[in-house]
């Protein structure tokens, strides 16, 4: 070994140590290894496998499934741009990774030959509220413009530190425009659990039932029947999660519940820790938002130091709990309870077969809850003001109230509270959109309607949500907002099971050629029929929604579709000129006689 | 086992599917119930012996309107399952379509060639062609071991090899690494290399793969065309997956 290699090898070890001790788990390991070297070389993967004892398969397989780590050196400077329909970098209507890569010299997914900067896409980034938005060595840029491009590549060629840049790109805003049970007040930290000591966990527990509170992520299980069947579920120890991994596009409330709220967070989760009988929680946040992390811990901190979290809570004897936050890397699949969960012991987050449940085989195989930050902060509510004053607000299926992230062609995106029931029409009036043609609720993954349907009403019984809500006005192209959904769906497939890992590719393939002017009757007749196999046959909820798009597209939308047909009955997927892209780039060349039409 | 759950005076429990009344046990799938009363329900990565794992989803079934996994689905009293219909077995063609597609397979140089359950699927649900376009993706063939070659080109991420090593052999020489399209079979060692990993070739898992991916080398032909296992079998034959692994791992036999 020469003295160079043991150097390397000598520093990497003391990174992992370095990383380990402040935090076992794996991802944050690796995120320390390529924060330092800005990639995860191959030695960096041999030695983080002897040191925390895993196998050399697991630490490269987790390597290659975040979309945050690499096996190849990114820039000093990683910018990445957000490619959703909100905050994406054609939010603007101009293409500013383009114009940033020209300004650099450089093609998205590269990184530059002098190792300065390395530029690429990312799915949504969650600042939909903020207009075009990207990721510069994990922190956020916001409100992006044709101006701001210029400067970022100037100052990312005078290697000007990012303190240095201007602090009011970073600034992110809550965005608040409507508030209503939840978001009215700022709870007094620990009055939650103190009215919650005074209930018992019997009585909580029966109060979180009767509320008729549902799971805020979209699905809508009973939150308190969730927390009885892992209190009654046979363990060695039970956990409660709160699963902050919102990737779904165009969704961007709990960045604002965790920057805002965050008290009342950790406080619904000590309250299901007291009533289900948990010593531990997690909140897996998404590495997208890793810089409300400085904020959260210091937020902990305070409560420990209150007795809020910790031995003997509120001098409770018995009750012990606390949390700790471990971070994403890029990948939407984690949002998904037993993903999320497989990610927290340090694997691919890749779907459990379910049964068994998280609620009785979940994290380390045993009980536990997994709830979505709206969630635990009702239950705080909840607990301090009564089941009656929830139910007493939405409709009999859907009690309380639905956060939204509303974003896209309105007149003021950001944050509205309503009770559930509120129509489409309503929330479109107060957010200022006056011409939409189609509203997305419930992110990519959620149900598309025309103008026809705005008279619907969220709740779990007509138009469930998670809390996005995009608006797409009646310049929009809808064929390419449905591209822009099938494009995630593919990338954020985990790749377990044959219908979404090679469909949601196939529909992607499929959308190209008929967006691109290739597509044919039949193209489009293949579309609906995989898309229905890709919806019904796939293991989870990723695959069984990544479709939704297409079918809604489909059926509400057909004319964004046909007016793209070619009137043959078939046309091949080859594509003449697509096949001599490689070569023009090589070449250099994209004049006229560079094309074949 | 069929023998077994026949005697079981307590085991009054049913499913049935398309029709047919099939008793099983506590703790049994849809998949195990079926292949105990000789029901077929067509599989890739399921073998019995093995960790459920539910990812090929060519034993899809419908529960009522529900669509399950009949591997990893429990058997609960009372399920209507549908199985051998038109509509399911369409699903399952497109399924093995998909299969044949992302991948790179030499169907007629092969060497798993008749003897591969990949392609007597394909041949079972009637499938013709791949249907969709290729996506010639570019994958690695590992040649470095003595006795075990891998071409990743053929392989349909079943992991079989991945649990026969862990669950029979006793060893963890294979893991699924990468994303979507992009999940590809790795080799747990320093090098990522098969040499480099303590794989043998009396390991179950250098025999179980249902394709041609893995490979013992020097050993090629040794069965003629038109003698080999699906040329004497049908893959819905039950018990046949016992057939196959006895004679790929005797093949003088």
């Amino acid at each position: 070994m020469d003295s160079n290699t043991a150097n390397t090898i000598g520093l990497l070890r003391s990174i992992i140590a370095e990383a380990y001790a402040e935090s076992p788990h794996l991802l944050h390991v690796l995120y320390a290894l390529q924060r330092q070297f800005l990639h995860i070389s191959d030695e960096a993967v041999r030695e983080v496998a002897a040191h925390l004892d895993l196998p050399l398969s697991q630490v490269d397989a987790v390597v290659e499934f975040y979309s945050f780590f690499h096996k190849i050196p990114r820039g000093r400077y990683d910018i990445l741009f957000s490619n959703c329909t909100s905050c994406g970098y054609m939010a603007g209507g101009v293409d500013l990774m383009a114009m940033l890569g020209r300004r650099l010299d450089i093609v998205a997914g590269n990184t530059r030959g002098d190792g300065l900067v390395s530029m690429d896409q990312t799915s949504c980034i969650g600042m939909c509220d903020h207009g075009a938005a990207l990721l510069v060595n994990g922190m956020p840029i916001v409100s992006l413009d044709a101006a701001m491009i210029d400067r970022i590549a100037a100052l990312v060629e005078a290697e000007t530190p990012l303190e240095d840049w201007p602090a009011e790109w970073f600034q992110v805003d809550d965005n608040i425009r409507v508030s209503g049970m939840l978001l009215k007040d700022d709870l007094s930290t620990g009055i939650g659990l103190s009215t919650m000591l005074a209930l018992d966990a019997a009585g909580t527990l029966s109060e979180i039932i009767q509320s008729g509170l549902r799971g805020r992520g979209g699905a809508g299980f009973s939150t308190g029947m969730k927390w009885q069947f892992c209190r009654e579920a046979q363990g060695a120890a039970r956990y409660v999660v709160c699963n902050a991994d919102e990737g779904e596009p165009g969704t961007f409330k709990d960045r604002v519940l965790l920057h805002s709220h965050a008290d009342s967070l950790f406080e619904g989760m000590a309250v299901c820790a007291f009533a289900v009988g948990a010593k531990q929680g997690y909140l897996y946040l998404r590495g997208e938002y890793r810089y409300l992390l400085p904020h959260l811990q210091s937020v902990l901190a305070r409560r420990r130091g209150l007795g809020l979290l910790g031995v003997d809570i509120l001098d409770q004897p018995g009750f012990n709990f606390d949390i700790d936050i471990v971070v994403g890397a890029g990948a939407y699949i984690c949002g998904e309870e037993s993903a999320l969960i497989e990610s927290l012991e340090g694997k691919r987050g890749i779907p459990r077969t379910r049964p068994p449940f998280p609620v009785t085989h979940g994290y380390l195989g045993q009980p536990t809850v997994v709830n979505n930050v709206e969630t635990f902060i009702a239950a705080t509510h909840i607990v301090l003001r009564g089941s009656a004053w929830f139910r007493a607000v939405g409709t009999e299926k859907s009690a309380g109230s639905k956060i939204l992230s509303i974003s896209g062609d309105c007149a003021a995106p950001g944050i509205y509270e309503y009770p559930f029931g509120v129509t489409i029409r309503q929330v479109l009036d107060d957010c200022g959109a006056k011409d939409a043609q189609a509203v997305q609720i419930g992110g990519p993954s959620g149900t598309l309607i025309g103008s026809a349907e705005f008279d619907r009403r969220l709740g779990f019984d007509d138009l469930s949500t998670g809390g996005s809500l995009m608006v797409f006005s009646q310049a929009r192209d809808m064929l390419a907002v449905i591209v822009n959904f099938a494009h995630f769906f593919a990338h954020e497939s985990c790749g377990f099971c044959t219908p979404c890992r090679v469909g949601t590719v196939l529909l992607k393939n499929g959308l190209d050629k008929i967006a691109g002017g290739h597509g044919t009757r039949y193209d489009l007749d293949e579309m609906q029929r995989l898309a229905t196999l890709v919806k019904s046959r796939s293991h989870c909820g990723l695959g069984q929604t990544a479709a939704n798009p297409i079918l809604d597209g489909l059926q509400r939308f057909p004319q964004a579709f046909e007016q793209r047909l070619v009137h043959r009955d078939f046309e091949p997927h080859f594509d003449l000129d697509a096949a001599l892209e490689e070569a023009r780039q090589i070449s250099h060349r994209d004049d006229a006689a560079a094309h074949i039409e | 086992m069929s023998a077994d759950i026949k005697q079981s005076p307590i085991t009054k429990n049913t499913i049935t599917i398309d029709g047919q009344e099939i008793p099983f046990l506590a703790g049994q799938t849809i998949m195990d119930a079926a292949l105990a009363a000789g029901v077929y329900i067509p599989h890739l990565c399921h073998r019995q012996g093995f960790t459920p794992h539910g990812s090929c989803k060519l034993c899809v079934v419908d529960i009522a309107s529900r669509s399950a996994s009949a591997c990893t689905m429990p058997a609960v009293a009372g399920q209507q399952i549908s199985n051998n219909t038109p509509a399911l077995n369409e699903a399952r063609k497109t399924i093995t379509q998909m299969l044949f597609i992302e991948g790179n397979h030499i169907c007629p140089s092969c060497e798993k060639c008749g003897d591969c359950t990949l392609q007597a699927m394909a041949y079972h649900l009637g499938m013709l062609d791949g249907h969709f376009p290729q996506f010639f993706q570019r994958r690695e063939v590992d040649a470095s071991h003595p006795t075990v070659m891998l071409d990743r080109d053929r392989c349909i991420l079943c992991e079989l090899c991945v649990r026969a090593s862990r669950e029979v052999d006793g060893k963890n020489v294979f893991a699924i690494a990468g994303r979507g399209i992009n999940a590809h079979l790795v080799v747990n060692s320093a090098s990522g290399k098969l040499v480099d990993s303590d794989l043998e070739t009396s390991d179950m898992a250098a025999h179980i793969c249902p394709v041609g991916a893995i490979l013992i080398k020097e050993h090629g032909y040794e069965v003629p065309i038109g003698q080999r296992t699906f040329d004497l079998h049908q893959v819905s034959e039950i018990g046949l997956e016992k057939t196959i692994l006895t004679k790929v791992r005797q093949p003088d036999e």
